[in-house]
Formats: C-alpha cells, sequence, structure tokens
C-alpha cells in the first residue's frame, strides 16, 4: 500500500489531509487528582499515514492514546473515520481503533493465544465462524499461525508484541494504535517487529522512544511535550533540528 | 523465565490426552468418590483401584511409573491421621513410649492408618495424571461445561494467566532483598523478627499495588476490545461417543471395585 | 523454583465422604451468595480486578521470612483478601486460589475442596474481615493492628475447623489433633498476622484510598462484625471444650451420623492422658483462650502503631 505523503511544514498540522481517519480538536485532560495530561492536542491522521508519536516521558502520549477510543474522555472532540466519539458510538468506534498496550502482559490475558485473539471479535458479537476465521486471518498477518493453541505465559516477549498486535488486528480496525512497541525487545526481535510494523497494510499512529524506529519506519512525526503538540511535520526535517530535539527531551537518533 | 516450574502438563499424543477434558474431569472424581467409599482393609479392591491407575498411566503415555514418582506429595499430612494408630481399640501389636506417654499400636488402628494413606495416595495419583494429560485452559473448559458458575472460572482463568507473571515478580523482589542481605562474619544479620516480618509485608504490600494497577491496564485492554461487562467465551470441545463410552466404562469398572470392596 | 505448598490444605482419603459432602454443600451455598452479592455489587472492572487479586494472593503466599531454626513465616491470604476486596469478593478469590492449588498443584484433594475453600477461604475470609469491619472507620494506625488479630484468629478458625473435620472423619483423635492444629497455627497464623498487618500499613502509606471510606474494603454491611464477633467467640469457646471434653462433642457427632458407632467407642488407649499446656478444667482453658487473644490483639497494635511511626 502506498503511503500517502503530503508536504507539511514545520511546527503545523498539514492541511493536504482531511483527516477522514482520525481527527483530534483540541483536546483537554485532567486526572481525577488533578494532574493536567492534555492541554488542547489536535492532530489528523489520513488513510495510509504511518506517523510516529515521540516525546518525554510525562508528555501525556499514552492518555492521548487512551483517548482514541474513549477509555478517558476529556474536553474537546475525537473523530474516528468521521464519526465523532460519544458514549453511544463506544463499542463500534472501538472496533476501529486497536490500540495496543506496551507491556504485553497486560494486552494478553487471556490463557491461549487463540482465545485471546478471538476475545475482540467474539465481543463485537461476530458468530463464530467468522470470528475463527478473523483470528486465522490476524495471526497470519502478524506470522504467528503456528502459535494458534500455545499459552501465552509461554511466549518470549517479542512473540508476545506479534500476538498483541494480533489480537487488535482481528477486529479489523481501521486505524493501529501502538504504545512502545519495541521497547525490551532484544535486537532481533525488534527487527521482526520493524519489518513486520511496515508491511502491515494499515494507518498507524507508535508512540515511541525509539529514534532509530522512527526514522526508518516512519516518515511523519508528532512530537509531544507537557500535555501539547509542540511539532508535527516531515521525520526527516525534525530529526535535522537538534536544538528543537534536546530542547524537548529528545536525541538525534 | 520461569514457566517450566509451574507447568503440569506434559504435551504427548495419547489416548489419554486425547479424551473430552469433561470426562477426565468426572472420571477422576469418581475415582476419588470411590476410595473414599471403599471400607477400612479392603486390599483387594485398593488393588484393583491401583492397577486402573497403571492402566491409565500406561495409556497416557507418560510411563507407567508416572504418578507413582510424584505420588508422596500428600504423605506429610499423614502425620494429622497418625493417633488412629493408637485410639482405636483392638488387640496390641506394638508399643513405645516417649517421654511421659506410652503408646500402644492396635491391629485395628494400624488397619485404619493404613487405608487412609492408601486412600490418599491412590487419590492424589489420578489427580495427577489429570493435569499431566490435560491443558489447564481445558480444564478450565471443563468446569465451565460442568455448570461452574462463570465468574469464578473466569478469575481461575485470569489467575492461572497472570499466576506466572506476578510469581517471577515475586522471584524477583525476594532476589532482590536476597541480593542487600549481607552479612558481618561474627554478627547476626538480618535484624529481629519483626523487623523481617515487616520486610515480607512490605513487599507484599508493594505486590499487592503492582498487581492493583496491573488491573487496572488489564481492564483498559478489555475495554479497548469491546468488553462491557459481559464475558464470551468459544469452547472448542465437544463430546465424542467414544467419550460417552470410556465415561461408562470407566464408571463400570469402579462398580466392580466397589463391589468387590464390600465382599 | 518450586512451588511451596502450605500446611493445611488437606488432602483426598484424609476426610469421609459425608464430611466431604456436607463441606462441599456448606462451601458451595457461601460461594452462591457470595455470586449472587458480587453480581449485583460489582462494576464490570471487578472482573479482572478479582482476577489478578486471586493471581496476587497465590504469589504473595511465596513471600516469607525467617522466623527460627529453618522455619519461616507467610501469608495464607484469607483476611487479607476480604480486607482489601470486601469480603463476597475475597471469598470468591480465595475459592480460586484454592481451587487452582488443588487442581494444579495438588496441594489439597479434589473430593476435599470444598472442605479446603470453607477452612480456609470462607472462614478466614468472613472472621477476618467481620473483626476489621469494626475498626475500618478508626484511625490508620488502629486498622493493620486490627487487622492482625483479624488474620491471627482467621488461621486460627480455619484449623479449628480442620481439626473437626478430620476428627468427624476418623482420622484423628480430637484430644491430640485440636491442641497440635491450634499449636501449629498459632504460630503460623502470627506469620500471617505480620505480613498481613505490615502490608496493609504499607498500603495505607501508599494508597490510603484504596482502603478508604469510598472503597470495596469499606463497603461491606456492619453485620459482618457481628458474624466475625460471632465465629471468633465460637472458636475460643469450642477449642478448649474440644479438648476438655470431647465426650460431649462426640455424642452431638454420633446423633447427627457423623460417626458411625464402631469408632465411638471410648478413646482407652493412653491412660491418664492429659495436656499439660491446657489445664484440667474446661473453664481454666476458656480463660487462657480469651486471654490468650486479647495478649495477641494488643501485640498487633503495638507493632501496627510502630511501623506507622516508622513510615
Amino acid at each position: 500500500m502506498p503511503i500517502s505523503h503530503s508536504k507539511s511544514s514545520f511546527v503545523a498540522s498539514r492541511e493536504a489531509c482531511e483527516g477522514d481517519v482520525l481527527q483530534v480538536r483540541d483536546l483537554h485532560f485532567s486526572y481525577p487528582d488533578g494532574h493536567s495530561a492534555l492541554h488542547g492536542v489536535s492532530l489528523k491522521l489520513c488513510e495510509g499515514d504511518k506517523v510516529a508519536l515521540v516525546g518525554p516521558n510525562g508528555a501525556g502520549k499514552s492518555t492521548l492514546m487512551l483517548h482514541l477510543n474513549g477509555i478517558l474522555g476529556g474536553h474537546g472532540e475525537v473523530e474516528i473515520g468521521g464519526q465523532r466519539l460519544t458514549r453511544d458510538n463506544l463499542p463500534a468506534v472501538r472496533a476501529m481503533v486497536g490500540l495496543v498496550f506496551q507491556n504485553p502482559d497486560d494486552q494478553l490475558f487471556s490463557p491461549t493465544v487463540f482465545e485471546d485473539v478471538a476475545f475482540g471479535p467474539l465481543h463485537m458479537g461476530l458468530p463464530e465462524v467468522e470470528v475463527r476465521a478473523r483470528v486465522d486471518a490476524a495471526l497470519e498477518a502478524v506470522r504467528m499461525s503456528s502459535y494458534k493453541d500455545r499459552l501465552s505465559h509461554h511466549l518470549s516477549v517479542g512473540e508476545k508484541k506479534r500476538i498483541a498486535i494480533a489480537t487488535v488486528l482481528s477486529m479489523n480496525p481501521s486505524i493501529l494504535v501502538l504504545d512502545e512497541p519495541s521497547a525490551g525487545l532484544d535486537p532481533r526481535a525488534r527487527r521482526t517487529l520493524i519489518n513486520l510494523l511496515r508491511e502491515l497494510p494499515i494507518t498507524m499512529l507508535v508512540s515511541t522512544h525509539d529514534m532509530k524506529l522512527v526514522q526508518e519506519l516512519f516518515p511523519r512525526t508528532i512530537v509531544m511535550d507537557e500535555g501539547r503538540v509542540v511539532a508535527d511535520g516531515l521525520t526527516m526535517e525534525i530529526l535535522e533540528n537538534e536544538e528543537f530535539l534536546t530542547a524537548h527531551g529528545l536525541e538525534k537518533p | 523465565m520461569h514457566f517450566d516450574a509451574f507447568d503440569r502438563y506434559h504435551e504427548k499424543e495419547s489416548f489419554i490426552h486425547h479424551l473430552d477434558p469433561r470426562v477426565k474431569v468426572v472420571v477422576t472424581i469418581v475415582f476419588i468418590v470411590s476410595n473414599a467409599l471403599l471400607p477400612d482393609g479392603a486390599w483387594l479392591a485398593f488393588g484393583l483401584a491401583w492397577l486402573f491407575l497403571l492402566a491409565a498411566n500406561a495409556l497416557s503415555g507418560l510411563g507407567i511409573a508416572y504418578t507413582l514418582k510424584r505420588s508422596l506429595i500428600a504423605l506429610p499430612f499423614a502425620l494429622i491421621a497418625v493417633t488412629v494408630l493408637f485410639s482405636i481399640p483392638g488387640k496390641p501389636v506394638a508399643n513405645f513410649s516417649i517421654a511421659m506417654w506410652d503408646f500402644v499400636i492396635t491391629d485395628a488402628g494400624l488397619l485404619r492408618f493404613v487405608s487412609i494413606l492408601i486412600r490418599s495416595w491412590l487419590s492424589v495419583q489420578i489427580a495427577l495424571l489429570l493435569v499431566a494429560a490435560t491443558r489447564f485452559p481445558d480444564l478450565i473448559h471443563a468446569l465451565e461445561h460442568l455448570r461452574v458458575p462463570a465468574i469464578l472460572t473466569t478469575i481461575i482463568a485470569f489467575l492461572y494467566r497472570y499466576l506466572f507473571v506476578l510469581t517471577d515478580e515475586v522471584f524477583r523482589l525476594l532476589r532482590a532483598r536476597e541480593s542487600r542481605s549481607a552479612s558481618v562474619t561474627g554478627k547476626r544479620s538480618g535484624g529481629g523478627v519483626f523487623w523481617r516480618a515487616n520486610v515480607a509485608g512490605n513487599m507484599a504490600g508493594q505486590l499487592f499495588l503492582r498487581s492493583y494497577e496491573r488491573s487496572d491496564r488489564i481492564y483498559n485492554a478489555m475495554l479497548s476490545r469491546g468488553y462491557t461487562g459481559h464475558l464470551y467465551t468459544l469452547n472448542a470441545h465437544e463430546m465424542k461417543p467414544s467419550d460417552y463410552f470410556v465415561t461408562a466404562f470407566v464408571v463400570a469398572i469402579i462398580f466392580i471395585v466397589q463391589v468387590i470392596g464390600r465382599l | 523454583m518450586h512451588y511451596s505448598p502450605v500446611p493445611m490444605h488437606i488432602p483426598d482419603g484424609f476426610l469421609s465422604l459425608i464430611v466431604s459432602i456436607v463441606c462441599w454443600a456448606a462451601s458451595a451455598a457461601i460461594i452462591g451468595l457470595a455470586i449472587s452479592k458480587t453480581n449485583k455489587a460489582l462494576g464490570e472492572k471487578q472482573i479482572p480486578l478479582m482476577g489478578v487479586m486471586a493471581a496476587f494472593i497465590f504469589a504473595a503466599q511465596m513471600i516469607n521470612f525467617p522466623v527460627a531454626g529453618g522455619t519461616s513465616g507467610h501469608l495464607l491470604g484469607g483476611a487479607m483478601a476480604a480486607i482489601v476486596l470486601g469480603p463476597w469478593a475475597g471469598m470468591l478469590v480465595m475459592t480460586s486460589v484454592i481451587a487452582v492449588q488443588g487442581l494444579l498443584f495438588q496441594d489439597g484433594g479434589l473430593v476435599v475442596m470444598g472442605a479446603n475453600i470453607l477452612n480456609m477461604g470462607l472462614v478466614t475470609a468472613a472472621v477476618g474481615y467481620g473483626l476489621y469491619r469494626s475498626a475500618s472507620t478508626q484511625s490508620t494506625t488502629v486498622k493493620p493492628g486490627v487487622a492482625g488479630v483479624a488474620a491471627w484468629l482467621s488461621v486460627m478458625t480455619g484449623a479449628l475447623l480442620t481439626s473437626l473435620e478430620l476428627w468427624l472423619s476418623g482420622t484423628s483423635q480430637l484430644q491430640m489433633v485440636i491442641p497440635a492444629m491450634l499449636g501449629v497455627h498459632a504460630l503460623i497464623g502470627l506469620g500471617e498476622a505480620l505480613i498481613t498487618v505490615s502490608a496493609l500499613a504499607f498500603i495505607l502509606r501508599t494508597r490510603p484510598d484504596l482502603l478508604g471510606a469510598d472503597s470495596e474494603s469499606a463497603k461491606g454491611s456492619r453485620g459482618w462484625v457481628v458474624v466475625g464477633a460471632l465465629i471468633s467467640l465460637a472458636v475460643v469457646l469450642i477449642s478448649p471444650l474440644a479438648s476438655g471434653d470431647p465426650d460431649g462433642l462426640e455424642r452431638v457427632a454420633i446423633n447427627m451420623g457423623f460417626i458411625d458407632t464402631g469408632l465411638s467407642a471410648p478413646y482407652s488407649i493412653i491412660p491418664d492422658y492429659t495436656l499439660p499446656f491446657l489445664g484440667e478444667t474446661a473453664f481454666s482453658t476458656i480463660a487462657a483462650g480469651v486471654i490468650g487473644v486479647f495478649v495477641v490483639g494488643a501485640i498487633m497494635m503495638l507493632v501496627g502503631r510502630g511501623m506507622k511511626a516508622k513510615a
């Protein structure tokens, strides 16, 4: 699948993109303990975009991701596939946003791989035949077909990460949202994962500290710091600006 | 990676492995109930029950002595039954004294003691075989089929999934404690009992909080995949005619064991 | 690294079928009640919480601390589970833990599982929570102390029930099994109490909200206080009676059909059998039991206070 590149001005949202897959407008959020995590975040993603989300710890990346399928609900608008996220369409929207959490031990909560990959489709109310077909397709997509009957706690970290991706692919999402996919992986498992992410023909928003991964895989990068989007543009240009990176706790790869 | 020490399942392609897990659960329970029902000193019936076990072992492909080798785990508990040796009236067969007490072992007491041990020994072996030849998730499915309330099977499924993760955390905590527990030659190390208990309690508290926070994250992961408070499962198991046949066959054998035990 | 079993799980073969069935019936009834109560009260979030908490109890039982002479103290967790999750959810969690220990590790039998669940899961949770609930509105100093007493008594209650079941099954002699089980578990209970106290003190320091007024922990009805008090009273009364006057209990057991008369002949084996550490009369041992409970309670209170002060 071709990846859409559009011209982008530095520290500006891309005007060429209509945001047909995902739009976030002026999102604010504070945790119950008063800690304020998001201050007016806006961004747009288009069909086929593969976008990196970087920023120091506590920048609000994970909080933002939890808003994308309504686990957290702040002030502002989130639109998925042109539908505004409300309490009523939450189940439908959740199926469109495949959220993969950082720790695969949190994501894989069932005893077997099959049960975990089937969880999403089952809870969407699909019939058994369809559920089984979806599980097979999702495992095939992450090259883990032979792991269907394995026990989750027998998998290596790299295997768990790939199965975790399969658990949301089985819901046929229109956008994949990954939190720190390469964290804790050895070089070989990381390479396998990068290849997988490159091959998957799906819109992606990936939060990461792995700047080499950003450079290699994502044409576009969004930088967050202190609850705000401080940069949104071509990865190449952002990574060139060393002063800017340092100011936001990042490093040139 | 610690999972091996916990997993009791042994992958094999055997007759026993391929039985429906429900059949295995039911047969196991029937066998244990039968042992409990056999009268004291029903040696022939105990022997037949053991032959049944040996046959099941052989059919499981795990080796005829598989459960025998692991069957002593309940032995320490035998201590609790020791008093029947002396407490049941009968002909004295041996006596000895410890400190101020005289102990007289009677024939009736011995009979009962040995019978209790044999019942326990047989029962623990079939339970060992059950988990060695059945994957635990299949066992959970069997419980679902056998009408164990869904809330319990769900907790058990989570427990099984996370006991590996959390025991790993415990061992990391214990190792961290170990590596900081130095001692100076000639000095007692480790503080008083209360101090040590406090350290252990803090570890438990820490583990609790980590587990609590983990359950939050798991809940989020479930929510984002469509969980709304009701859990759905696909249960892959269907009883085949051979499963019914095996159940009937085993129940018949156990019935015969019971009859022989009462002759 | 091995799974280390906790003593008190009865294996199959040690209880008679009738005792096993009665215990299963009692457990099933209580579990059924717990399920209907939790279904009404729980949010959807409680399912993963209870699941992970069950794994937590299982794992926390492996945390030990050396006491003396190669022995070590550790957690059983019944009181702790009930205190942090509320009594009904705590019972379901403990039931699952004991079920997995029996099913997966043969730590405790299957047909006798009803008894094990009753002794170590349901009764411990009821006593533990009942006593704790009486102090749940108290200060953060008092709370862990009371929880310690509750934890100790919960273990003693479980041990007493276990003894009675073994005796009713004709597996052990009453005069011996009760002092032996209660003696050993007075120490095990101390380990349980100490860990429970400091674990709760730790939680109160770091996440007081989890045990605060709005938590599941505080939502259990006040009726639990009565339940806890009644069970503890029964323990304090029965234990010395059972060892001091076994004939009385025995008559009840025979009348109820637990013990067949073949076993009921007076135990005539050890002449002049007395237990010096339990005293001569039933009254003196009841008094000793009551005093013991208060002494342990006072110690726990002080320990709780000390730990709080350190923090």
